[in-house]
């Protein structure tokens, strides 16, 4: 079966500024169905960079991208829009959801843009169906500042896989939320693989990339190390003994 | 669909911003409601003046004396009386298309009837006088030309003049004294108001010219000529002929008289209220503009505002255009709804001042339409600038914009 993703010798330099910065020299990397990738590396080694050409958010200065067997390394802007609608779920650090708008329209979003057409109530359906796989459908009438940064994110979650994409590209999903809420929003995602959601994720923090099934890390535009994560951690089995340690701070303190 | 979703977004974020909306809208509700007010109260005065100037009878050609000219010193019109009563028969003899002609002669002196008196003006005129002016005589009749060939002692009086003499009523049949000569009473005129520059038109006594010539003014020329022309059409044509044929009496001697017509007289009345519509509506218009100028600052304001609002929808797949008519529908709604109130606000101030000052207020659909589609337009054009600029950003800027 032919990779989700597969990169070519991909290049970004940016030269807006008195010096070009080559910010990914040459990267090649393939993804197939189904995997669970982390993108590690220091804040300047590119990370960022690969994800937003990952995302089709911006267009690789030289080499090739494959997206599920399309090029889209050469496409103009409006493709570029039709194709992250389509076959890509973004989730982002800060949750990016609108405000003052519901949790039910928030997952909406991307189905405005599609270029199917949905009926208002097919809409809210399927918005439903995402909110439901997120465990949230019962808060799909709150607004983003009734819930919790973990809900919030979960609700960007749901968003992304309104358009049932190929990929959902996560970029430090766990980077605003503190440890506990992190290993929830990290079992969200073990549990959308473990229905066969591709998924890439970039991440700084190393407990949270051992969730992954592969760990990439990426140092100065190159990728330097590519393995499978030999003793995956399980989301539900931590929050196991998160809850047990917490208890036994209980017990002790009354 | 896309369409219509992005209207219901539009909506969505100006209802957020209620108060805001209001406020911004409100550029436009005052520029619109101006323009309205202004069109309407400039036209219903230009009838006004429009009623007055035909109260002084249709197609009317007015001649006048020439000016005096003695050792270079030059008098202006009517400074010396050249006009005779053989000119105004001649008029009425060589003249085609003329309807009536009245020479005519005026003098104020002091009336006296029934142990009361009043000072007013005297006309001597024929009896074309009441046809010419559009001045219909409301009890009795005119006077004759009989009347006039005979010098006969005979007048018709203007509403206020009975009513200063005659309190009681029962003018018709009685005596009058004019300088202290007897006038018998056969008509009174109806009613006709105040002119152009606010003269009591009604407070005035009408005699025969010849009488007024021999028995009040004692002089042997006329004051001027009035002449009713057939037609609009035919206006011109008659004054033109009115010119050739006084000249030509005056056999080669200098123009001593001026011929005016009624539609000169009409354009000088209404230029100045013309006048006044178009400044006060390039006022308004002005507004219009400032209003437009409002809602691009809220537009721009709000697009920064929601930078990273715009990055997301870039980000899920929304497409430049989306972006580009939701802020355009945005500024559009504001403008169109701010149009729409400001003709209802226009409108209102227009009756406000018709029942205020009495004057007709013509509300010109034409002023509304343009009004409405200026509005629009004006939302396109100061809303088109802020929404490109939203439409341009790069997604991965606007995400990160804090």
């Amino acid at each position: 079966m032919a990779p989700v993703v597969k990169i070519e010798e991909i290049h970004k330099i940016y030269d807006s500024g008195e010096i070009p910065v080559h910010a990914v020299r040459g990267v090649s990397l393939e993804i197939h169905r189904g995997e669970f990738v982390a993108l590690m590396g220091a804040s300047g080694s590119g990370k960022s960079t690969l994800m937003n050409l990952l995302g089709c958010l911006d267009r690789p200065t030289r080499g090739r991208y494959l997206l599920d067997d399309t090029d889209v390394s050469q496409l103009d802007r409006n493709e570029l829009a039709d194709i992250r609608n389509q076959k890509i779920g973004f989730v982002f650090q800060g949750f990016n959801l609108l405000a003052r708008t519901t949790a039910l329209e928030n997952t909406e979003l991307p189905m405005m843009y599609g270029q199917r057409h949905h009926s208002s109530r097919e809409m809210r359906q399927r918005a439903l169906h995402s909110l439901e796989i997120v465990g949230l459908s019962d808060r799909a009438d709150h607004f983003p500042n009734q819930l919790s940064g973990g809900q919030q994110q979960r609700v960007a979650i749901a968003r992304a896989l309104a358009n049932e994409p190929e990929i959902l590209l996560a970029d430090e999903p766990t980077g605003n939320l503190d440890s506990k809420t992190s290993v929830e929003v990290m079992g969200v995602f073990q549990k959308l693989n473990g229905q066969g959601i591709t998924i890439v994720m970039v991440t700084h923090e190393l407990d949270i990339a051992r969730y992954c099934k592969r760990n990439l890390i990426l140092r100065d535009g190159r990728l330097v190390r590519d393995e499978l994560v030999q003793d995956c951690l399980q989301a539900d089995e931590e929050m196991r003994k998160l809850r047990e340690a917490e208890a036994a701070a209980k017990l002790t303190s009354a | 669909m896309r369409v219509i979703n992005t209207i219901k977004v539009a909506l969505r974020a100006l209802r957020r911003n209620t108060m805001r909306s209001i406020l911004t809208a409100l550029g436009i509700i005052i520029g619109v409601g101006a323009v309205i007010a202004m069109v309407s109260i400039g036209n219903g005065a230009k009838a006004q003046v429009e009623a007055q100037v035909a109260s002084l009878g249709e197609n009317v050609i007015t001649v006048f004396p020439g000016s005096f000219t003695a050792g270079g010193m030059r008098g202006g019109w009517g400074s010396m009386s050249t006009l005779t009563v053989d000119d105004s028969e001649a008029i009425r003899r060589e003249t085609v298309n003329v309807l009536g002609v009245s020479p005519e002669m005026r003098d104020r002196a002091q009336v006296l009837a029934n142990g009361l008196n009043w000072n007013t003006q005297i006309m001597g005129e024929s009896p074309d006088y009441s046809t010419i002016r559009s001045w219909p005589i409301a009890s009795g009749a005119m006077f004759t030309d009989q009347d006039v060939r005979s010098v006969a002692k005979v007048a018709v009086i203007g509403k206020t003049v009975a009513d200063q003499l005659f309190p009681d009523g029962e003018e018709l049949g009685q005596t009058i004294r004019i300088r202290n000569i007897p006038f018998k009473i056969v008509g009174i005129l109806a009613a006709k108001g105040f002119n152009l520059f606010g003269q009591d038109q009604d407070d005035t006594v009408v005699i025969p010219y010849t009488s007024h010539m021999k028995r009040i003014a004692r002089r042997p020329n006329i004051n001027s000529i009035l002449v009713q022309a057939a037609s609009a059409k035919t206006i011109e044509k008659v004054q033109q002929d009115i010119t050739d044929l006084l000249m030509q009496r005056r056999k080669g001697r200098e123009q001593d008289f001026t011929v005016r017509n009624q539609v000169e007289l009409a354009q000088a009345a209404t230029a100045t209220s013309e006048t006044m519509t178009v400044l006060l509506s390039a006022i308004a218009g002005v507004s219009l503009v400032v209003g437009g100028i409002g809602i691009m600052n809220i537009m721009l304001v709000s697009v920064t505002e929601r930078t990273r609002e715009i990055g997301i929808r870039l980000a899920v797949g929304a497409h430049g255009r989306d972006v580009l008519l939701q802020f355009l529908i945005e500024a559009v709604i504001l403008s169109s709804l701010g149009g729409i109130i400001g003709i209802a606000l226009g409108v209102g101030f227009s009756e406000l001042v018709s029942l205020k000052t009495g004057w007709p207020i013509l509300v010109s659909p034409t002023s509304v339409v343009v009004a409405v589609a200026f509005s629009a337009v004006v939302g396109v054009f100061f809303g088109f600038y802020p929404a490109r600029k939203a439409a341009q950003l790069d997604p991965i800027e606007a995400l990160r914009y804090e």
